[in-house]
């Protein structure tokens, strides 16, 4: 139960959700909702880890998990830009297809022997600083310090440049963005896809760094829900996505350390000494997820904040949108 | 005009083809279309789904005559299919009905294993004491199973109508919540022996089979159809009833086509949110309870092979149409009693969202009418 441990893991694996809800925030904000994170994960994991196993090359599983993770995301693409289906509907239908595609490609991987991982380092200088030194910047995985770069620039993208904008436009609203000659559909194929990448990253992320290995559906075990929630407390901006990634993971770290110790604060560890309570410990980071829900949705009413407003709706030349 | 915003079609070369194609949206839509699309996307689903077989090493078509002797081939194995098909009846009409108002319950799979959890309380706490008389034990866990379940459903219907709270990630969180809390049990206080079962049900709570019969009708020996069947074709006529032909289906089809011209109208939604999450919570749980009760006869762990996913489809397959439901959750009952056999395990579920892509792709031919025009030179 040292915080410095649970807070430098929690970063860690904070880095798997921090990628998949910054991918989901593009998608978004570009008016379009991808439901098949998880699937999108899952496919990512299960291509880089047995990419990684085949060649022995995990920066070759890293490139080829991120991009299966976007290959799927054209699916969603076409059928919900180009053919105007239902986002729900096919973004369920991408995570069945995610996670049963990756079974199948994962048949034989999880009896695969140790791989060679990305490699950890730690940042000269950053790492002595007190506190923060030991939690962000020693001996976490390269991808860690990838996702401490990624969050500035998509912050910065969105928010301070022209693509931004027009980004933005065809997230609130696509008919002004159209007018102005925006091209709402290939702004839209572009933020999927861009989402999709990010997913398959995060997948990789776990099998080729964070928890390597193939658990088959166990892998993700739900992160790719979490980004999608994660998504809507950071209100759609990717700093705010960035502290919840972190925080979550951390949270999810201390629930694991908790059942660890005889004697919790002086008395006897409930969790150590009766097995079944710890079930009501794993309960706790999906309540939480939708305790956290329920508060932003209270402070969204409040400042009068919320999603992009075309949100799932597709966007069709000349009509006004449901 | 702001200074530097790009032009329509900036210097940009476009590729040309020699034709476009435009989507006009469509007034009327011909009777016989939906269906021909319906048959339309599960044909190309199931050819898309063998070519991904093929090129995974295997051999289409034995995969889908196998699958098709597995699930149709003899009379018990369509029992078994039919078996299949029950808890898919009723999960797949808790999605049509929230579907129907756009409320995207995903939580079927958590709403179904609380009602198994409900209705194994009344026979495990136990609620009634043993050898209570089985016209007794069974109303009362198909009621406890109900109220559990829509009670787990009323969850995010309650966030969602008086909060906001995105029900698509309330509902799905749930179903982490409601597998670790049937965990729990069957782990902990139902245990039996330390094994991650409870005790078999007494007598009294199993739903009869058909099997049961056997002795005066010697067919029936070995058919594993069981009185959830019944239930869940009863369940079926009535949803049927309460959306076409009840106030309460006007008004959740009213909300389900337009929120605002319902709230013009006079319609409380926010009631009809709740009431509608509870209802379909309700029927996810009464397909808990039937599982158990009909199948499993006490509760375990791996209760279902995804039930309240599979549901989600079925429930678009059909149109949201209570019959149509009944079909498509006996085509998916044959497809998760097949898979059981199919090697690599993912395969029913690679199928199941090739299937669900390829319908809702399909639609846009029932929305827009799709002209493909020669580009003038």
């Amino acid at each position: 139960m040292d915080p410095t441990i649970i807070l430098a893991a929690g970063v860690a694996s904070g880095t798997v959700l921090l990628f998949a809800s910054v991918g989901e925030i593009f998608a978004e904000r570009a008016g379009v909702i991808n439901l098949g994170v998880e699937g999108m994960m899952l496919i990512g994991a299960v291509v880089g880890f047995g990419t990684a196993v085949a060649s022995g090359n995990p920066w070759l599983g890293l490139a080829l998990g991120t991009l299966a993770g976007g290959l799927l995301s054209v699916l969603h693409a076409i059928v919900t830009i180009s053919f105007r289906a239902e986002q729900v509907v096919s973004g369920l239908a991408l995570t069945f297809l995610g996670t049963g595609l990756a079974r199948v490609l994962g048949e034989d991987l999880s009896k695969a022997g140790a791989i060679s991982l990305l490699p950890k380092a730690s940042v000269p200088v950053l790492s002595s600083v007190p506190v923060i030194g030991p939690i962000f910047f020693t001996e976490q995985s390269v991808l860690v310090y990838v996702g401490f770069i990624v969050v500035p620039i998509a912050w910065y993208w969105i928010s301070r440049t022209r693509p931004g904008l027009h980004l933005r436009a065809v997230g609130e609203n696509p008919a002004a963005a159209d007018a102005l000659g925006v091209d709402v559909s290939r702004l839209r194929y572009t933020y999927v896809v861009v989402g999709g990448l990010f997913a398959g990253l995060a997948g990789s992320t776990i099998t080729l760094a964070i928890s390597p290995g193939w658990f088959g559906d166990l892998t993700t075990s739900g992160q790719g829900w979490i980004a999608v929630a994660l998504v809507i407390f950071a209100q759609w901006s990717p700093l705010r996505a960035a502290f919840g990634a972190f925080a979550f993971a951390a949270i999810r770290r201390m629930l694991l350390d908790i059942q660890g110790p005889q004697d919790l604060f002086g008395v006897p560890n409930p969790f150590f000494h009766d097995h079944t309570l710890t079930f009501f410990l794993q309960m706790f980071p999906y309540i939480l997820v939708i305790v956290v829900l329920v508060a932003v949705s209270g402070e969204a009413l409040r400042k009068r904040i919320g999603a992009p407003a075309a949100l799932g709706i597709p966007y069709v030349r000349g009509e006004r949108g449901h | 005009m702001t200074a530097g915003v790009p032009a329509r079609h900036p210097g940009r070369a476009r590729v040309a083809l020699p034709w476009t194609v435009r989507l006009e949206r469509r007034l009327e839509v011909p009777r016989w279309l939906p269906a021909a699309t319906t048959a339309g996307a599960v044909v190309v689903a199931l050819v898309v789904s063998g070519v991904v077989l093929a090129i995974a090493g295997g051999d289409p078509i034995a995969a889908f005559v196998h699958m098709l002797r597995a699930s149709f081939g003899s009379p018990g194995v369509i029992s078994d299919t039919l078996v299949k098909a029950t808890p898919l009846i009723l999960t797949g009409l808790a999605c049509a009905v929230a579907f129907r108002m756009r409320l995207w319950n995903i939580g079927a799979e958590g709403q179904f294993l609380m009602g198994a959890w409900g209705a194994s309380a009344v026979v495990l706490i136990p609620i009634v004491p043993a050898g209570t008389p089985a016209i007794i034990t069974i109303p009362l866990m198909m009621a406890a199973g109900m109220l559990v379940g829509g009670a787990y459903g009323a969850i995010p219907g309650i966030l969602k109508a008086f909060r906001g709270v995105n029900e698509i990630i309330v509902t799905l969180m749930l179903n982490y919540v409601a597998a670790l809390w049937v965990a729990y049990w069957v782990f902990g206080p139902w245990s039996e022996g330390g094994f991650q079962l409870t005790p078999q049900f007494p007598k009294e709570a199993w739903l009869p089979r058909l099997s049961d019969l056997a002795a005066s009708i010697p067919t029936f020996s070995g058919l594993t159809i069981h009185f959830g069947l019944v239930i869940a074709l009863v369940a079926a006529v009535l949803v049927r009833f309460l959306l076409v032909r009840s106030r309460r289906g006007y008004e959740i089809r009213l909300i389900g086509d337009s929120p605002r011209a319902a709230r013009y109208a006079g319609v409380n939604v926010a009631r009809n949110i709740v009431i509608v999450f509870a209802l379909s919570g309700a029927l996810a749980g009464l397909a808990g309870m039937t599982e158990v009760t009909g199948v499993v006869h006490r509760l375990q762990q791996a209760i279902s092979p995804g039930y309240g996913f599979t549901a989600i489809i079925v429930a678009y397959i059909a149109k949201l149409n209570p019959y149509g439901v009944v079909v498509a959750a006996i085509a998916f009952g044959a497809i998760i009693l097949a898979g059981r056999e199919i090697q690599p395990s993912g395969i029913p579920a690679m199928i199941q969202g090739i299937v669900l892509f390829s319908l809702i792709a399909s639609e846009v031919v029932l929305r827009y009418r799709i002209r493909v025009e020669r580009r003038a030179a």
